[in-house]
This record gives structure tokens, C-alpha cells and sequence, in this order.
């Protein structure tokens, strides 16, 4: 399983080096969103770390979506996965290699855009930093769901707005623990609560998508 | 040359994809080692036999097993493991090359990357073997199928209209190769729309309508 | 014959206690000391509440992990999982609509950020996405398959929602029945009603859920009879 996981993370993530399309066209989108919502707050609210968090984790959810639906596209056409199909790979390990290479993605993603963040919506420099930790735990346990999501919504072959609907649900604990998580970093207050959520919520998507990706896939 | 016991046996074989029947019954029983082609027009089900073949498609009634497994209730995992696949759409990552998508099957299977540099010049792809895939040709990208195969060893060949987008040197090459195969004594079924060129190799060849076999003829 | 029985008095038993609860709570029962007649929600929203979150979704859950095992797998606990799970989305709705109507005289708002109001409403958008999920996909199986997933990922997020949005804020009152240690907060003849309310609405989604498994079994069995005629007409350009 760990094997496989490897080299399906691998793949991926070479495919992403060679391609980059996170790099000029999601990463690109994602700072654009920041900005949206530096307009949206209007220039009196803009500079509001107050709002920053669930900004940053808002924006970071429309870019998980756009990193997900990714991860199932460069599966490519039928043909390829009917002869990856024939490789027998062990399901959970190619789910363990998507969620390893999603979890990549979205961590760079993150951190540049947490530096976004500091820039674009003035959140303190130290605060952001302190709440680096459980941002990538967040992000952790976003890119086991959106593994299985990502499965779940048919693949890329499916309709473009069927992952949304079935993640955001979903997406929403990870959203306020990733959200509350960040303002106690910043402004003080009680953290383990939310570190338990997001922590929970990575050990249960893996503990799940180890057990139902291979039903994913016969379907 | 192979066993006696057939390797695909399929009974009022149908298969369903959104209420629609490719495979209308479909009753078939195919010899170890042998070569046979499906024929027949568009839409008459000659992919969708080679999928079902393949376990690539689910058995929607009637019986089948293929290579020993049940093609209801069995493990079509090992199914797909014994069977290699090539499609006429692209089958491979178009983001990596040639080699890259090699390694990653040999990797896969825990076959030596050493193997990848025979097979692609067996194939005629060692000069294209840093190239993207997305860069390759149909013909050569066809190629690096068949080489996906003979990293691959399956027992059973799966070719979904394999002559499409090979010049005449492809198709003279393809011939020897499937001639090896079946001398190797893998089991050989593409689908052609026009019946194999060398009759030398003796090829059965079915012709599909309506998603049945309506001509059989060795 | 006891099965047919009780088929037949379902509807009938659920009408009784429905109405029983509608007359008990409006009329009989005393109003309550801080809420007044706002209060007599509570022979109403709980028992919904329950039915939406533990019977009817619970059931859609066990159904779906029922049909993902290989040995229960079967079309009858697909459509159950699929019923229940439809069934669950008007429970949820009338969750949200009854607590809203105890909740705007009561908080001043319509809507509220409330833990409990906020996790049903993720559920509700959970038993939605199932739908539309369903709706994605023709073929049967794959429809099957893809639905008993998500709704066995929806079940585990019933706890994790429930907890990040109690943590996060809560403006609902507590347990409206018990007291922590497991007493009762209301007695007599307010008891016995909201016990009547819990039975009535719990029978009403089996009598939902039992009429939708029908109106499934008859779409099934059309579905059927096309594809025999498919496959009738697909046999026809085989022939020369």
C-alpha cells in the first residue's frame, strides 16, 4: 500500500512539475480571489485581520476544488485509466498517493497564499506564522476528503459542479476548526479544540478512504 | 500451444450503460493461445466485448469467465491484472514521457527498469524515449501501447482497433509482434473493421451486429 | 398477515396520533411558565428533529452500509437508502422551518448561527448533495455504489460537524427532555403528549418511507420493461 501510495504520488506530482497548471492558473486565481475579497470588504474593512482567517480559508476552499477536480483530470481520458486498471494497483494505496499529492499541492498553495493574506489583509506576521501548524493539518485532512470527493463526483468525467455540491458539506468542520483555529493564533485563545476536529476529520477521511476507494473504483 | 480449457466463455452475455444494450447476449467461447478479430459496423458492440473481456465493463445478466474468473461476483481486480489493454484513445499520461509512463507500469509490477529500454526499441520508440507523450504521434503512441503490453505480459491481449493510425511499416510490424505473442502462447482478440490482413496467422474471426455474434468463421 | 396488518393500520395509527399530539398540545396541555403558548412547539420540533437526524437519516446510513457489504447487497436496501434518505431532506426542512418559528419571537431572527440550527442545515445540504448525486449517474449500480458512499461519509461527519459547531457557538436551548443526569424536565399529561408526538412522527416516516419504497418498486419495474424492449429492439439490427 505505502509503495503504491508513493508512486501514484509521485506521478502526480511530476505530472503538476511538468504541466503547471496549479502554478499559472490556480495559484493565479487564488491570489485573485484574495484580492475579490479585499474589494468586497471595501478599503474602510480591507485591512481587518479580524476577517482574514475566514477569508483565507474561504479562498483556499474554491482552490482545493479547482486542485481536486485536477487530480481526477490528469487521469486522463477512459483509455488510461482502462489500461491503469489493468496495472491491479491497490486502491488504497492510489487513494493514500492522490491525498499525498493533493496534500503537496495544497501546502505550497497555502503558504503562499498565507503570505497573500498577510499582505493583502494585513493579518500579523507572527500570528500567521504561529497558525502555520494547523493550517497544514487543515490542509491535511482537506485533501484526504477531497481524495475521496474527488472519486466520489466521477472522476473529471463527471459534471463540473456535482464536487462542490458534495464537498462543501463536507468541506464545512475543517472550514470553522481551519477558521477558529487561525483567529486563536492570532488573538489568543483556546486551540486544541480545533486541532481535535481537524485531526479527527484527517484520520477518519483516511481511515474511510483506505476501506471505500476500491468500491469507488469498481464503480 | 495453450491449455485445453478455454480461456473466455461467455453465455447470453449482456451489458447495460444507461439502459442502453451494448452486448445483447452474446454467446462465445474462446480457445488458450488463440488470435481472433471483431468485426463489425459502428456501434456494434466490438469495444464493449473486449471490455467485458477485459473487466472493464460490468456483466449486466447471462454468465461469463474469463482466464477462471467469474465475470459475476469475481475478482475482476485479478481480471485486470491478467489482461493487458489497448484502447483507441489514448492510454497512457499524456504529461510523461514515453519512458515515465513505462517506469511507472514496471514500477507498478515490480518489473526492472531495465526491461524499458528493450521494449522500446522492440517497438520502435527508442529514439522517442524522453519524448512527452502528448507529443508523439498517433502511430507512435500506439506503439508505446504495445510497449505498455510487452512490459506487461498479460495472458490475455485486449486491442481495441489497433491498425488505426499505423502506416504499412506499422502494420507489417504489428503483425510480427501478435505472431510472437500468440507463438509466446498469450491469448489474442482486437477489433478490426476490416478482417486481419495475414491469413497466416489463421485468425477466427466474429462478426458483431446488434451487440451479438452474428458470424463466427475460422 | 401480521405484516399486511400492520401495513394496513400504519396509516391510520399515524393519523390517530398525529392528531392526538395536534389536540393534546394545543388544547389540553397547560401553556408553559417561561414561553407561554410559543413553547408548545415542543410537542412538534424535537420529535421532528429526531426524525430527522436519527431515524430517517440513520436509516438511509444503515441501509447504505448494508448494500456496500457484498453478502446484504440487494436493490431492496438501495431503494430504502434512497427513500430514506429523500424523506430525510423533508424532515430536515421542517426542522429548520419549526425551529425558526420558535426561534424569531424567541432570539428576534428568523435565522441564527445557533451550533444546532447550523449542523442540521449542513446535514440537510448533505442529504441534498446524495440526490444530486444520484441524479449524476444512469446506470443503476454505479448509482447505488457512489450513494452508499456518501451517505456513509455524511454519517461520520455527524459527529464532527455536531462538535465544531457546538464549540463554535450555540444559542439553542439545552436538552429539552432530560435533565443531565437523566430525569425529566416536564411531567403528567406534557410527558405523555410529547411522548405521543415522538411515536406519530416516527410512524409518519415510516409511512412516508413505506409510500416512496412503492412509487421506487413501480419505477424499477418500468425500468425493467424498457429494457426488455431495448434489448428486444438492440437483437433486431443483429438480425439480417
Amino acid at each position: 500500500m505505502i509503495r503504491i501510495a508513493l508512486l501514484v504520488a509521485a506521478k502526480d506530482l511530476r505530472i503538476e512539475r511538468r504541466s503547471r497548471v496549479l502554478l499559472w492558473q490556480v495559484l493565479p486565481f487564488g491570489a485573485m480571489a484574495l484580492v475579490l475579497c479585499g474589494l468586497a470588504l471595501g478599503p474602510q474593512h480591507a485591512g481587518h485581520s479580524s476577517a482574514g482567517p475566514g477569508l483565507f480559508y474561504l479562498v483556499m476552499l474554491l482552490v482545493a476544488l479547482l486542485v481536486i477536480n485536477r487530480s481526477q483530470v490528469i487521469e486522463g481520458s477512459p483509455g488510461t485509466k482502462a489500461s491503469v486498471a489493468t496495472l491491479g494497483l491497490d486502491p488504497a494505496g492510489v487513494f493514500l498517493g492522490k491525498a499525498l499529492a493533493l496534500m503537496v499541492e495544497l501546502w505550497l498553495m497555502g503558504v503562499v497564499l498565507l503570505a497573500g493574506s498577510v499582505l493583502l489583509l494585513h493579518t500579523a506576521l507572527v500570528g500567521t506564522l504561529s497558525a502555520l501548524p494547523s493550517v497544514l493539518v487543515t490542509l491535511a485532512a482537506l485533501s484526504a476528503a477531497g481524495a475521496l470527493y474527488g472519486a466520489l463526483s466521477g472522476g473529471g468525467q463527471g459534471p463540473a459542479t456535482l464536487l462542490p455540491v458534495l464537498s462543501f458539506p463536507a468541506f464545512a468542520p475543517l472550514l470553522i476548526a481551519g477558521e477558529r483555529s487561525f483567529s486563536a493564533a492570532l488573538h489568543g485563545g483556546a486551540l486544541w479544540q480545533w486541532w481535535v476536529i481537524s485531526l479527527v476529520a484527517l484520520a477518519a477521511y483516511v481511515a474511510l478512504g483506505i476501506l471505500l476507494y476500491g468500491v469507488l473504483e469498481e464503480s | 500451444m495453450g491449455s485445453s480449457s478455454p480461456v473466455v466463455v461467455l453465455r447470453d452475455a449482456v451489458v447495460l450503460v444507461s439502459g442502453f444494450p451494448l452486448l445483447s447476449g452474446v454467446n462465445l467461447e474462446l480457445a488458450a493461445g488463440s488470435l481472433s478479430v471483431v468485426t463489425g459496423a459502428n456501434g456494434a458492440g466490438k469495444t464493449s466485448l473486449l471490455r467485458l473481456l477485459g473487466g472493464l465493463a460490468a456483466l449486466s445478466s447471462g454468465a461469463g469467465v474469463v482466464s477462471g474468473i467469474d465475470l459475476r461476483g469475481g475478482d475482476l481486480r485479478e481480471l485486470r491484472r491478467r489482461v493487458g489493454w489497448l484502447g483507441h484513445e489514448g492510454s497512457f499520461y499524456d504529461d510523461l514521457s514515453a519512458y515515465e509512463n513505462l517506469a511507472f507500469a514496471a514500477k507498478a509490477l515490480e518489473r526492472p527498469l531495465s526491461e524499458i529500454p528493450t521494449v522500446l526499441e522492440r517497438v520502435g520508440l527508442a529514439s522517442r524515449a524522453s519524448t512527452i507523450a502528448r507529443q508523439l504521434s498517433a502511430g507512435q503512441r500506439r506503439r508505446l501501447g504495445l510497449a505498455w503490453l510487452l512490459l506487461r505480459r498479460p495472458e490475455l491481449w485486449l486491442l481495441d482497433e489497433p491498425y488505426a493510425s499505423l502506416d504499412e511499416e506499422g502494420r507489417t510490424f504489428f503483425d510480427q509482434l501478435i505472431g510472437d505473442v500468440i507463438r509466446g502462447g498469450a491469448t489474442v482478440v482486437l477489433s478490426a473493421h476490416d478482417p486481419l490482413r495475414s491469413s497466416s496467422l489463421g485468425p477466427r474471426t466474429l462478426t458483431l451486429a446488434g451487440g451479438l455474434v452474428v458470424e463466427d468463421r475460422s | 398477515m401480521i405484516r399486511q396488518l400492520s401495513q394496513r393500520l400504519l396509516g391510520p395509527v399515524t393519523l390517530v396520533l398525529l392528531v392526538l399530539t395536534l389536540w393534546l398540545g394545543l388544547w389540553v396541555t397547560p401553556s408553559f411558565e417561561v414561553q407561554g403558548n410559543l413553547a408548545r412547539l415542543v410537542y412538534v420540533h424535537p420529535a421532528i428533529a429526531w426524525v430527522a437526524l436519527y431515524v430517517s437519516f440513520g436509516t438511509a446510513t444503515i441501509a447504505s452500509a448494508l448494500y456496500l457489504w457484498r453478502r446484504t447487497r440487494s436493490a431492496v436496501v438501495d431503494r430504502v437508502a434512497h427513500c430514506a434518505m429523500e424523506v430525510s431532506v423533508v424532515f430536515i426542512i421542517l426542522t429548520l422551518i419549526t425551529g425558526s418559528i420558535w426561534g424569531r419571537p424567541a432570539w428576534g431572527v428568523w435565522w441564527a448561527w445557533d451550533a444546532r440550527l447550523t449542523s442540521t442545515a449542513i446535514l440537510g445540504v448533505f442529504a441534498l448533495a446524495y440526490l444530486a448525486l444520484r441524479r449524476a449517474n444512469d446506470d443503476p449500480e454505479l448509482r447505488a455504489r457512489r450513494g452508499a458512499v456518501l451517505a456513509l461519509l455524511a454519517a461520520i461527519n455527524v459527529p464532527i460537524i455536531h462538535f465544531s459547531v457546538q464549540w463554535w457557538k450555540t444559542l439553542h436551548q439545552g436538552a429539552t427532555v432530560f435533565t443531565p443526569d437523566h430525569g425529566l424536565k416536564i411531567h403528567g399529561i406534557q410527558a405523555w403528549t410529547l411522548l405521543i408526538s415522538f411515536i406519530g412522527f416516527t410512524l409518519l416516516f415510516f409511512w412516508l418511507l413505506r409510500a416512496r419504497y412503492r412509487l421506487e418498486v413501480l419505477r424499477d419495474e418500468r425500468y425493467a420493461a424498457s429494457l426488455e424492449e431495448a434489448l428486444v429492439q438492440r437483437r433486431r439490427e443483429g438480425v439480417r
